[in-house]
């Protein structure tokens, strides 16, 4: 029943462990890695299990290395604004362990109350402050970590240049491919003195897209810059009451943080070019709770979209943000062939999409449907020179998608890399890359069963 | 037959770093010119052999930058991100590496590999750009950047720092002397920032001398490591990044100095000059092994700027 239990993350694709284990300390982890090499068997980390791509998915009849018994702060230098982790310290809990010195960790994906910071190591996360601030490879300054041969690594430091190869920046966002980290330096970064936070309703999408695209191109970097339509605003509104506009077809939440002259500068900017596209209301929040609430109802979306049907399935690609208008036409055209609903909450300033199908999985033939659109969308967004993914990685789900973006040539290196660090694949072995990757591969048969 | 030794060339403003250039190699030099400028997406693509002024000149035209910041302006963008040494306003804008959405390389086998993505945000796959950034030409010859940029703050003023409290300021210099900071934004926050203090003249100056090097340590333990540091060579630190810029009229000193930043857990890199055959930092680089299998996988030969790194 427990082995179950870890079959799977938050994605679709399900797996199998051998074995689970909570190690406490870092040796227990190297000792865990070490077990499992001696019986020849591969291991996989695995966080709060929130990821959305598969990446903590048990295949090859893997260890699975739960980290989340390894949640304490370790140590806070305030004056150096640096933390040093556990990998299973919840993100949020390491933002509230600070809040008291006028800190915080930047990078906030919505599952921050959830997910942990070694999963966010593995998977390189964003989250909505990251527009201004980057994801999380701009946060981590070094990381220990038991490589797949079990012995241990000091990678980066707090010293901000170490001889060699970046080796912390190649370990950030690699999928628990090349190790688990056991203790994490990450940056903290100061409280803003000065926040606005703006609700801009529209009746289009098309305006609240272009809005988006006109306030980058006015020079203007929000701190966070995210859109709803209209489905997804009236769920959350039905869900937690954020106060937001029922009638609109679009809104922005904009925030602008910084020191009070530029925020103020910032906040007319945006109340303008969102007026220039049609806005029909923008306010700004009054005080820090009518913020707060704001921010309840966007981290709230995943949550809410229960009200519109009980399952659904939720894609993380990026287009440049000049293209924001002409793409979100093309998904919900994508969405109704298929005769599906796609709903949008996302990232907006940094082109970061989440089209979200939602439907009722006892719908004969749904699946296929869902798997149709998801793929129509994912290449429309590279046709336009976007990505396969911004914030949630490659994992199981969009591994064999890799070829689509990269050559033959670029996934060879990207190989040799990941080889480098664990010549027999045993660190999380079938993710991230395509079978075939490495120029001369042989085929191997493929074991284990996922769907 | 061995194969035949490749080092890349930019501007060669910073061509002792790491290292004497290879004896006997050919030398290579990547595409100069801005191919794509998106404005409105703040992303421009570049050759590898572009000078930093002249992406900078570009760039504010609309009003925008990317802060490499190389001691030179006339360094190419290539070479910049191959020595990996991060401008003075790291503090507020990052290091080197958070700026690179995208590379284009040359193989040792000589095949063009892109790694990384044109977007403003991507985790799709291995983060090779990351890898080439300070990687000293032996992973690859960078022929194509994609940047981040960002708005060019329309104010920017450096003054003498009086203890006063400040909002992440985009550099803080102490040469033992006096302590500087560069304070950006818009005017009206500048002014508020600095009241009462006058701008300096011109930005402080880093050491020279016929023997420069750069020591990175953590930035808790900088006071301690510039004291043992002074009398013996001239120097600057960047507080709250730990990197610490010296100068020496003798190479000894030099060596002397690298010695105090491994007592005091960093290392340095040499940037011009110092103790002949001397081409390393002192001391075994940490993850030795894996470097060289790193270095092993992508230049199996040795052909791409042997020596440069001490692998």
């Amino acid at each position: 029943m427990e082995l179950a239990l870890y079959a799977r993350d938050a994605g679709v694709s399900a797996g199998r462990a051998v074995a689970v284990c909570w190690p406490r300390t870092p040796e227990e982890v190297a000792a865990a890695v070490r077990v499992a090499r001696d019986h020849d068997r591969p291991f996989v980390a695995r966080g709060s299990g929130t990821g959305l791509a598969g990446g903590a998915t048990p295949l090859d009849d893997p260890v699975v290395i739960v980290t989340t018994g390894m949640n304490r702060v370790l140590d806070v230098d305030a004056g150096e604004r640096v933390a040093w982790v556990e990998p299973g310290v919840l993100n949020l809990d390491l933002s509230r362990a600070v809040a008291h010195l006028g800190l915080h960790y930047a990078p906030d994906p919505s599952s921050q109350q959830a997910c942990t910071i070694g999963g966010n190591v593995a998977t390189n996360a964003g989250g909505p402050h990251c527009l201004a601030e980057g994801v999380t490879s701009a946060h981590v300054l070094a990381v220990d970590a038991v490589l797949a041969d079990g012995t241990t690594a000091h990678l980066g430091g707090l010293e901000p240049d170490v001889p060699g190869y970046d080796l912390r920046g190649c370990f950030v966002g690699s999928e628990g491919t090349m190790g688990i980290a056991t203790r994490i330096a990450v940056r903290l970064t100061p409280d803003p003195p000065a926040v606005a936070t703006i609700l801009g309703a529209f009746s289009s999408v098309d305006d609240a897209a272009a809005t988006v695209s006109d306030i980058i191109a006015a020079g203007v970097l929000p701190a966070a810059l995210e859109m709803m339509d209209a489905r997804i605003t009236r769920a959350v509104e039905d869900f937690v009451g954020a106060g937001y506009p029922r009638d609109a077809e679009a809104v922005l939440l904009v925030e602008l943080a910084g020191l009070a002259g530029g925020v103020a500068e910032q906040v007319a900017s945006v109340e303008r070019i969102a007026r220039r596209n049609g806005a029909t209301s923008v306010r700004v929040a009054a005080d820090d709770a009518e913020r707060a609430l704001l921010w309840k109802g966007r981290k709230s979306a995943f949550g809410a979209i229960a009200r519109i049907a009980p399952d659904y399935y939720l894609h993380d690609a990026v287009v440049p943000r000049t293209k924001l208008v002409e793409v979100l036409r093309r998904v919900y055209a994508i969405a109704d062939t298929h005769r599906l609903i796609v709903v949008n909450v996302f990232h907006a300033g940094d082109g970061n999409l989440h089209p979200i199908l939602v439907f009722d999985r006892r719908e004969p033939g749904i699946w296929d449907r869902v798997y149709a659109a998801g793929t129509e969308i994912l290449d429309e967004c590279l046709a336009v020179g976007g990505v396969l993914t911004g914030e949630h990685g490659v994992g199981v789900e969009k591994r064999d998608m890799m070829p689509k973006l990269f050559s033959v040539d670029d996934l060879d290196a990207q190989a040799r890399l990941r080889d480098a660090f664990d010549p027999d694949g045993a660190a999380n072995p079938q993710k991230v890359l395509p079978r075939g990757s490495r120029c001369g591969e042989l085929q191997r048969v493929p074991e284990g069963a996922w769907i | 037959m061995t194969a035949t030794a490749v080092t890349p060339v930019g501007a060669r403003t910073q061509w002792e770093v790491g290292g004497p250039a290879p004896a006997d190699a050919i030398e290579v030099r990547a595409p100069a010119g801005i191919e794509r400028y998106e404005p409105a997406d703040m992303t421009v693509t570049a050759g590898a052999g572009t000078s930093f002024a002249t992406l900078d000149a570009a760039l504010a035209e609309h009003g925008q930058e990317c802060p490499l910041d190389p001691r030179s302006p006339a360094a190419t963008i290539g070479g910049v991100l191959a020595c990996g040494l991060s401008g003075l306003r790291r503090l507020r804008h990052g290091p080197l590496r958070d700026h690179v959405l995208e590379v284009r390389f040359r193989t040792a086998g000589g095949r063009v590999v892109k790694g990384g993505g044109p977007t403003v945000k991507n985790v799709t796959g291995y983060d090779l750009p990351r890898l080439l950034v300070g990687s000293l030409g032996t992973l690859g010859v960078i022929e194509e950047v994609t940047l981040r940029c960002r708005p060019r703050p329309p104010c920017a003023r450096w003054l003498v720092a009086d203890g006063r409290a400040l909002y992440r300021p985009a550099a803080h210099l102490w040469d033992g002397a006096r302590e500087c900071v560069l304070v950006e934004g818009v005017a009206v926050d500048v002014d508020a920032q600095t009241r009462g203090v006058a701008a300096l003249e011109s930005p402080p100056e880093l050491p020279e001398g016929p023997h420069r090097g750069r020591i990175s340590v953590a930035p808790a333990r900088v006071r301690e490591l510039a004291a043992a540091l002074n009398g013996m060579v001239r120097w600057c630190a960047e507080l709250g990044i730990g990197t610490v810029h010296v100068a020496a009229d003798d190479a000894g000193e030099l060596t002397r100095a690298r010695d105090i930043a491994h007592a005091h857990g960093g290392w340095m890199l040499r940037e011009h000059g110092g103790a002949p055959g001397d081409d390393g930092f002192g001391r075994p680089m940490p993850n030795i092994a894996l470097l060289r299998r790193i270095k092993h996988a992508f230049d199996p030969d040795g052909r791409l700027n042997p020596g440069r790194i001490p692998l």
